[in-house]
């Protein structure tokens, strides 16, 4: 069991500040020396840390296990009302008639709103607003909302919805792939200049292709599909939206975008942008699924308007199947040429998405099916192309590795069939192809710290990778796979030249210190991240600083949490902000001290000479000192990626100031008989660049290894007949503690020289090479290979036949004999 | 007005103290904690006894308060996240949640903490293995239940070795 250093708010420790300040310090604190922590160093450049790298409880942690944290349906407002929405129950058909009179009726129901009361259409990528809150002529899917009644309680909004009378004109539903290819099938979207319901095709080439697979000695080209999966965050989305008198609406709502509910709320709403606001309370899990504006947000806080009453809705969960906007699946063809010594000469990458029945971020999404190919091993010359349908069912958007997971396993799938084709070590194959830091790949990428070979070999040796490759017995196999991940996009969703990050610093004369972000903790401890930065650069405990997150009117803009931006952004702009109030701190000490700026340390809250470390303030002294001097004491900090794009249509996608890299090793244990794998251990190399808190960071490493679990071997997204066909938590597999193996997390550290401390991501890229790797040790047990997701029980006899020339043959069970009761 | 029928009153006997509540017949536990009585510790993610994440003890023992009507608890004793601390000192399975890092978005800790606290209490050191079993049904999707499973681990062996013979 790894050591924690233990600090309890209730049984406080009795290590105090030998300053005489009471306050209690955070154990990894207590014990440090300043001496040893705190060596001679540049202002911008530490190089000893007092809470950057320590394992500490979160800031959040005792809010959590206290049952204290409020959630957004923990927020319950004087004269509430509830609401509920209506959704199609057919997967596409005209809307002829809405009639909600009856439903109006009802004693106890407020208000009622359909499409018609909010027209103004919208999505969350500018170039492909196809949504409206609620179906206005047409409904896409099962699911798809039609209306929204709000009532004194939940119930009787509930039976209002059964009030309502809708009239359905049905229309051929379109609910594949190949099906959208057709084109004599009804549009889902208008488009006159298709015939078909392809809503997005990408072309890029880079390099000399035709000439990478002249050069080549083998190619290879193989077909793979990644089956669609959900987020299934256990927090179902939720929103509480008040009109005031003062004319405002606020939303307290489960979001990781704030920022961008409240611009497109305030555009569907037709308020003044600064007559919104919008509150991130801490969120339930999001994993991407929370990461634009949802209709229900929307319909809410119409409804709030119009009734002036206070309106909470809450979806159920399978209304959370719905709202979706999860992993694509994604059909890939991936031709691939190689020399005979297995270096990439040039790959053609293939994807088509089935996007459901709205754009979401699709767009994007099918840009990052191929933008971030290049990015883990070097490839000379590359083609890709990416092409999004509509289709009728619920929306995909972006899940954890947002477009990059599925190529990825299908790559890592194809590098090991080279491999073993070419009689290579999977491990040392992939170290020798590997990108090298600071370099700059074909699509005109910038990669900067890169510690992929490092990962390869701590994942390989921790495993034993290399004796046990290929030596296991039948049914047992081992896997590896690596990839890489952004750390923000570098781009935002709508173009605009300001900082994605921002945040401010300010000093309470009792020697508190406030830090405010617009970013929105989801679990992944974006709050203890902002505060640990904070703390280390002002020498203070990290339960000193108070974080105030995700409200639009309180904090300055982070534009979410999504593309594993936040560290990296926010984190760099926090860290801004901190080091604007630790210049006037250290000006006004080092004048009191009689010492040069230069000799004065922050630690263990003292500001103190490096030289004389006894001739020292504590930092109210000192923080008192620089408001007198310089007037209130705030810092402001912001953050904007570097001018990184290349110059192709495109290449806004994929550009990011740091990529994090990450391998794994999957090892399985296949029932021969029945098909059934057991993962028996996952170990993930993650280079996170610093880890700011170490075991937040494994955390993440731990949380992103299960969700590859799941997407790997069960998580599915079925349909029969239009419909979903398992909306809930228990049909819908998710690995339970019984399925999810031990997991070992190595956390590798490079540190980036633009990160915030040198750090990169964690929260996104370690999933991605969980997926290959499993399939491949999969491949490696039964010496054959499932070619889709998710790795069924029956996939794997199927494969196993085809792999015997068929002639094993599927026994069908033998009839069960049932004794009489 | 509302379509929901007249209120039952009835009294509990909750975290240790007697409380009594009005309310609509049809409730489940987990309404009437959230929303009559103000406890919003014990969450939900599907009101339909798959996710775990309601769980609270009554007589004990770990139950899905989604799944129990509330007119049907009577005076058996309930407890719920908001009483696991005791006189200002957290319970070792919250100590070790927080410290161990098992609580990540949070949304499924109270119903963890809840089972936890019961295989805790009720069982000498545990394995796990042990852990593993007991915790199948409260779903996690945050954590892999790798920090969850030490964090348990940490507060049995807490308990057990700070018990005389335990
Ligand atoms: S809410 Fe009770 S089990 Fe999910
Ligand atoms: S900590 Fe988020 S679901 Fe468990």
């Amino acid at each position: 069991m790894a050591e924690r250093s233990e600090r309890d708010l209730r049984t406080v420790s009795t290590a105090t500040n030998p300053d005489g300040d009471a306050r209690p310090l955070s154990k990894s604190m207590a014990t440090h020396s300043i001496l040893r922590s705190a060596p001679a160093r540049p202002a911008g450049k530490p190089e000893g840390f007092s809470v950057v790298g320590a394992a500490l409880p979160r800031v959040d942690a005792y809010a959590k296990v206290t049952g204290e944290e409020r959630f957004a349906d923990d927020i319950f407002l004087p004269q509430m009302l509830f609401g509920k929405m209506l959704r199609s129950v057919v997967p596409h058909a005209r809307l002829k008639r809405v009639d909600c009179t009856r439903a109006l009726a009802l004693p106890g129901v407020v208000a009622v709103a359909t499409g018609a009361d909010l027209p103004v259409r919208y999505g969350i990528l500018p170039s492909s607003p196809d949504e409206t809150v609620m179906a206005i002529d047409r409904v896409r899917y099962v699911g798809d909302p039609i209306a929204t009644v709000v009532a004194d309680d939940e119930l009787t909004a509930e039976e209002a919805l059964s009030l309502i009378d809708v009239e359905y004109e049905p229309l051929p539903a379109v609910m594949s792939i190949e099906e959208a290819l057709r084109e004599d099938l009804p549009q889902i979207h208008d488009n006159a200049r298709r015939t078909n319901n392809v809503q997005k095709e990408v072309h890029l080439v880079f390099g000399e292709v035709d000439a990478g697979f002249a050069e080549a000695d083998r190619i290879f080209e193989d077909e793979f599909f990644f089956d669609g999966n959900t987020h299934a965050p256990i927090e179902q989305h939720a929103v509480v939206a008040h009109f005031g008198a003062d004319g405002k609406l606020t939303f307290w709502c489960s979001t990781q975008t704030p920022h961008y509910l409240h611009r497109i709320a305030a555009q569907v709403l037709e308020l003044p942008g600064s007559h919104v606001r919008v509150i991130a309370p801490p969120i339930g899990g999001g994993f991407g699924g929370k990461t634009e504006p949802f209709a229900h947000e929307l319909a809410a806080g119409y409804l709030a308007r119009k009734t002036g009453r206070p309106v909470k809705i809450c979806l159920t969960r399978e209304e959370v199947f719905y709202a979706h906007r999860g992993r694509h699946p994604v059909k890939f063809k991936v031709k691939t040429g190689v020399k005979s010594d297995g270096t990439i000469t040039a790959c053609h990458l293939q994807s088509w998405l089935d996007g459901g029945a709205y754009a979401s971020y699709g767009v994007a999404t099918t840009y990052y099916t191929g933008a971030l190919t290049t990015v883990t091993y070097k490839i000379p010359a590359y083609k890709f192309d990416g092409c999004r349908v509509y289709t009728n069912k619920p929306p995909c958007g972006p899940k954890r590795g947002h477009g990059t997971t599925q190529p990825r396993y299908a790559l890592e799938c194809q590098l090991d069939k080279i491999a073993d084709a070419l009689g290579l070590d999977a491990v040392e194959y992939r170290k020798r192809i590997a990108v090298d830091p600071y370099t700059t790949t074909v699509n005109g990428l910038r990669i900067t710290s890169c510690g992929l070979r490092e990962c390869l070999d701590a994942a390989a040796s921790a495993t034993g990778y290399t004796v046990k490759k290929g030596k296991l017995p039948r049914g047992r196999g081992i896997g590896v796979a690596a990839s890489s991940y952004l750390c923000g996009a570098g781009l935002p969703i709508y173009w605009n030249p300001m900082p994605q990050s921002g945040a401010i610093v300010k000093v309470d004369r009792g020697g508190g210190v406030t830090v405010f972000c617009g970013t929105s903790d989801v679990g992944q401890g974006s709050n203890h991240m902002l505060a640990a930065i904070v703390a280390e650069t002002l020498g203070v405990d990290v339960m000193d600083v108070r974080v105030c997150a995700g409200d639009t009117d309180l904090t300055p803009v982070d534009l979410g949490s999504y593309s594993s931006r936040v560290t990296f952004m926010a984190g760099n702009a926090a860290r801004e902000a901190a080091v604007n109030v630790r210049q006037r701190i250290v000006a006004a000490a080092a004048q009191k001290l009689g010492i040069l700026p230069e000799r004065c340390a922050l630690a263990a809250r003292r500001v103190y000479d490096i030289d004389h470390p006894d001739d020292q303030l504590t930092f109210i002294e000192a923080a008192q000192a620089a408001e007198a001097a310089f007037g209130t004491i705030v810092g402001v900090g912001s953050y904007a990626p570097p001018k990184l794009a290349a110059d192709y249509k495109g290449s806004g996608v994929g550009p990011s100031p740091a990529y994090s890299y990450s391998a794994c090793v999957a090892e399985v244990d296949i029932d021969l008989e029945t098909g059934e794998v057991t993962v028996e251990k996952l170990t993930v190399a993650h280079d996170v660049g610093r880890a700011i808190n170490p075991a937040a960071v494994e955390g993440q490493i731990e949380g992103s290894a299960y969700m590859g679990l799941g997407e790997a071997l069960m998580e599915e997204w079925p349909f029969r007949a239009g419909e979903h066909k398992i909306p809930n938590l228990l049909d819908y597999k998710t690995p339970t503690s019984l399925e999810t193996p031990p997991i070992h997390a190595i956390i590798i550290e490079t540190d980036d020289k633009e990160g915030p401390f040198g750090a990169k991501e964690s929260g996104q890229g370690p999933l991605n090479p969980v997926i290959p790797a499993i399939a491949n040790a999969v491949a490696d047990a039964l010496n054959a290979r499932v070619y889709s997701t998710p790795i069924t029980a029956e996939k794997i006899l199927k494969a196993m036949d085809a792999a015997a020339g068929g002639v094993l043959r599927l026994r069908k069970p033998a009839p069960v004999a049932v004794a009489p009761v | 007005m509302s379509v929901a029928p007249a209120k039952a009153l009835r009294t509990f006997a909750l975290n240790g103290e007697g409380v009594q509540c009005a309310f609509a017949p049809n409730k489940t536990l987990l309404e009437v904690l959230r929303e009559d009585l103000g406890l919003t510790g014990t969450k939900h993610g599907c009101e339909m006894g798959h996710c775990g994440a309601c769980c609270v003890l009554i007589d004990d023992r770990p139950v899905l308060a989604c799944l129990v009507l509330a007119i049907e608890v009577n005076d058996r004793p309930i407890r719920t996240v908001e009483g696991l601390a005791k006189d200002g000192r957290l319970h070792p399975v919250q100590e070790a949640f927080a410290q161990c890092g098992a609580a990540q978005c949070g949304y499924c800790t109270p119903g963890f903490l809840m089972t936890a606290a019961a295989i805790v209490e009720q069982n000498n050191r545990l394995g796990e293995a042990d852990i593993r079993a007991a915790i199948a049904g409260n779903l996690c999707r945050c954590t892999g239940y790798t920090k969850i499973i030490e964090a348990i681990a940490l507060a049995s062996d807490r308990m057990h070795e700070a018990q005389p013979g335990g």
